[in-house]
């Protein structure tokens, strides 16, 4: 009984967490409890919340990505690249915006799939590989666009710009977007025999081995999902500024695993929830809103406040490990 | 016998020939700043190899070597290569960070290299000949002046400041002490939104969600103004009747050119210093003349009369 009432308010550690947050939101600045900053907090939460969903499938596989801050950058620059010079050939500025699009999640799969290769095939870290690519892919990003942004045109700007600005039934598309990404992470986690190998493979490896999974497949497609995540965050990103730099994305690979591992994912692998990420990702933007909301600290002082939540949120949901 | 002979004419020739060279001053530049890795350092480096062409063309016989390094150790290694590999005499620097670049260019200079650094200081000015720089309180008061201007001396204001160190605090310092002189306008706050487009948007639309009517935007930079201008467009907010950015980004003064609505004026702070940094130091070497140790480039206040000298449609920037 008392193991199992442990075991509840761990996994309801997230959510007191941001319960509390919000009341301290609320009383801080009354705007805050609005339906309009809730929109805003949970859109731009979006990008970050369906790469951590992805992230939370590689790091329950016993891996890690540090390249998707750099790959959503090269991704973004990519794209508008590849939509600019579209525009004119096909001369539909929807057309040219669906092959963006489709060039994103397609770039992102093959990403992902040479993250995943490299892992297993090649016996490499993933620190070490997407260490390496952390560094690739922004580097090309800041080559492609001369140091400077690299810009969509106007037309194309205005055709696309619904898909970040644009609601429907008075709740933005990224909001919807982030729910079908979760949902469809949480059905392949819980319900199929593909997430239930990606556990096995986190929790032991060896074992998993020896009951036949096909443990690189598996491996590899957690690789190219994230990829593919990271593919959908960028074609909602992109329409929010029209541009990719090269501080696109920065640190939000740090971002990504902290979601996870604040919603109660273990760095080491085995277990971990997808709802949990979700509010994870959803909680560490409410901590930036809220210091944005609000002027009694010091704005130099954001970032501690920022490192003490993370470190509160993971106390009220820790475990034996 | 024959061969030591012809090696000792050879000697002779070679320095009858280098001394006129010699006392014409040759000189041969190295230099160094950091890698193109946001819009400012991206203008910084086209207008580095830039120039490059332009004093090799007007003073033949000189060499003049661009490295971008992207971090403040590559660039400390780059120096010492410049000064044991290529032998330069000249160097023109803008340091990745102050503190660790000044043993390594003082080592420079004491081996003989005319130093000039340029924008972010270092932390020992013995280690230089030459200073030229942005005039970053200027550029926070001349802002701050026009706005009070465009503003009539009254109304709501929000502040969006960038990475915090000392340049911001000098700019924003300045920007306040203008805003002091005039009562009528309030500052509501002012948040860091670290010369970064995605974090100004962040920034700016928590300030539409808190402050129900704000006047005028200090962004403080292009790159953030981009961030603050979707945010006031998504909020379908017409209170904001000004948006002045900073640094002359050629988006910024293509506005300003076109008479956008917001966006009416910027301040400069150009990446092309180094450029001006480079002909001084040229032109000081070459001529043999001597160089003011403390050279700061005015911010000036571009508006649609005078945009098109700031206008560089080819650069990063």
């Amino acid at each position: 009984m008392g193991i199992l009432l442990r075991r509840h308010l761990r996994e309801a550690g997230p959510f007191i967490g941001l319960l509390l947050l919000c009341i301290v939101g609320t009383l801080l600045n009354s705007d805050f409890a609005t339906w309009d900053n809730a929109m805003n907090v949970l859109t731009r939460t979006a990008f970050i919340g369906i790469i951590a969903v992805g992230m939370c499938f590689v790091i329950i596989s016993g891996g890690i990505d540090l390249s998707v801050g750099s790959m959503a950058a090269l991704i973004a620059g990519c794209m508008i690249m590849v939509m600019n010079g579209v525009a004119p050939l096909v001369g539909s500025p929807v057309l040219a915006v669906l092959v963006g699009m489709a060039v994103a999640v397609a770039l992102g799969a093959a990403f992902g799939l040479a993250h995943g290769v490299l892992i297993t095939k090649g016996r490499i870290e993933p620190f070490i590989v997407t260490l390496g690519t952390l560094g690739i892919f922004r580097a090309y990003l800041t080559y492609f666009s001369n140091g400077g942004a690299l810009t969509l045109d106007n037309a194309l700007g205005d055709v696309y710009g619904p898909v970040y600005y644009g609601a429907w039934l008075g709740v933005p598309i990224p909001i919807w977007v982030f729910l079908a990404v979760a949902l469809v992470g949480a059905l392949l986690l819980n319900r199929t025999r593909y997430g239930r190998y990606v556990q096995a493979i986190g929790s032991n490896e060896q074992v998993a081995r020896y009951a036949a999974v096909a443990v690189d497949r598996v491996k590899i497609l957690t690789y190219v999902l994230l990829g593919v995540c990271v593919g959908i965050a960028t074609l909602l990103y992109v329409p929010r500024l029209g541009s990719a730099s090269p501080t696109t994305g920065l640190l939000w690979e740090l971002e990504a695993i902290a979601a996870v591992i604040v919603g109660g994912t273990a760095l080491k692998g085995g277990q971990g929830r997808v709802a949990g990420t979700v509010i994870g990702a959803v909680l560490l933007s409410v901590i930036g809103n809220i210091l944005n909301l609000t002027s009694i600290i010091s704005v130099y002082l954001n970032a501690a406040v920022q490192g003490f939540v993370i470190i509160v949120v993971a106390f009220l949901q820790r475990g034996r490990r | 016998m024959n061969r030591r002979l012809f090696s000792a004419i050879s000697l002779a020739v070679c320095a009858l020939m280098t001394a006129p060279a010699f006392a014409q001053n040759k000189m041969v530049m190295g230099v160094s700043v950091p890698a193109a890795t946001h819009g400012w350092t991206g203008g910084v480096v086209y207008w580095a190899n830039r120039t490059k062409a332009e004093l090799e063309k007007q003073y033949p016989g000189s060499t003049v070597i661009v490295r971008t390094a992207s971090s403040a150790a590559e660039q400390a290694n780059q120096v010492q290569d410049l000064q044991t590999v290529n032998k330069i005499n000249t160097l023109v620097i803008l340091p990745f960070e102050s503190a660790p670049l000044t043993r390594p260019v003082a080592q420079v200079k004491g081996k003989g290299v005319f130093v000039t650094v340029v924008d972010r200081g270092l932390t020992d000015t013995k280690a230089q000949d030459a200073y030229v720089a942005g005039d970053n309180p200027g550029f926070g008061k001349v802002a701050g002046e026009y706005m009070a201007k465009e503003m009539g001396g009254k109304g709501n204001l929000v502040i969006l400041r960038g990475i915090p160190t000392v340049i911001d605090n000098e700019r924003v310092d300045a920007f306040n002490a203008v805003m002091k002189q005039n009562p009528g306008i309030k500052v509501l706050d002012a948040k860091h939104g670290n010369w970064n487009r995605d974090d100004a948007f962040k920034v700016m639309q928590d300030f539409l969600t808190r402050f129900k009517q704000i006047d005028a935007v200090w962004a403080s930079d292009d790159d953030m103004a981009v961030g603050v201008q979707r945010a006031i467009e998504q909020a379908k907010r017409s209170d904001v009747k000004l948006v002045v950015g900073g640094a002359g980004a050629k988006d910024y003064i293509k506005k300003v050119m076109d008479g956008d609505k917001l966006v009416r004026a910027n301040v400069t702070y150009s990446p092309s210093m180094i450029a001006d940094a480079m002909k001084l130091t040229a032109e000081a070497r070459v001529s043999g003349k001597t160089m003011p140790a403390r050279t700061i480039i005015p911010s000036v206040l571009v508006t649609k009369d005078n945009a098109a000298k700031y206008y560089f449609p080819d650069s990063p920037h």
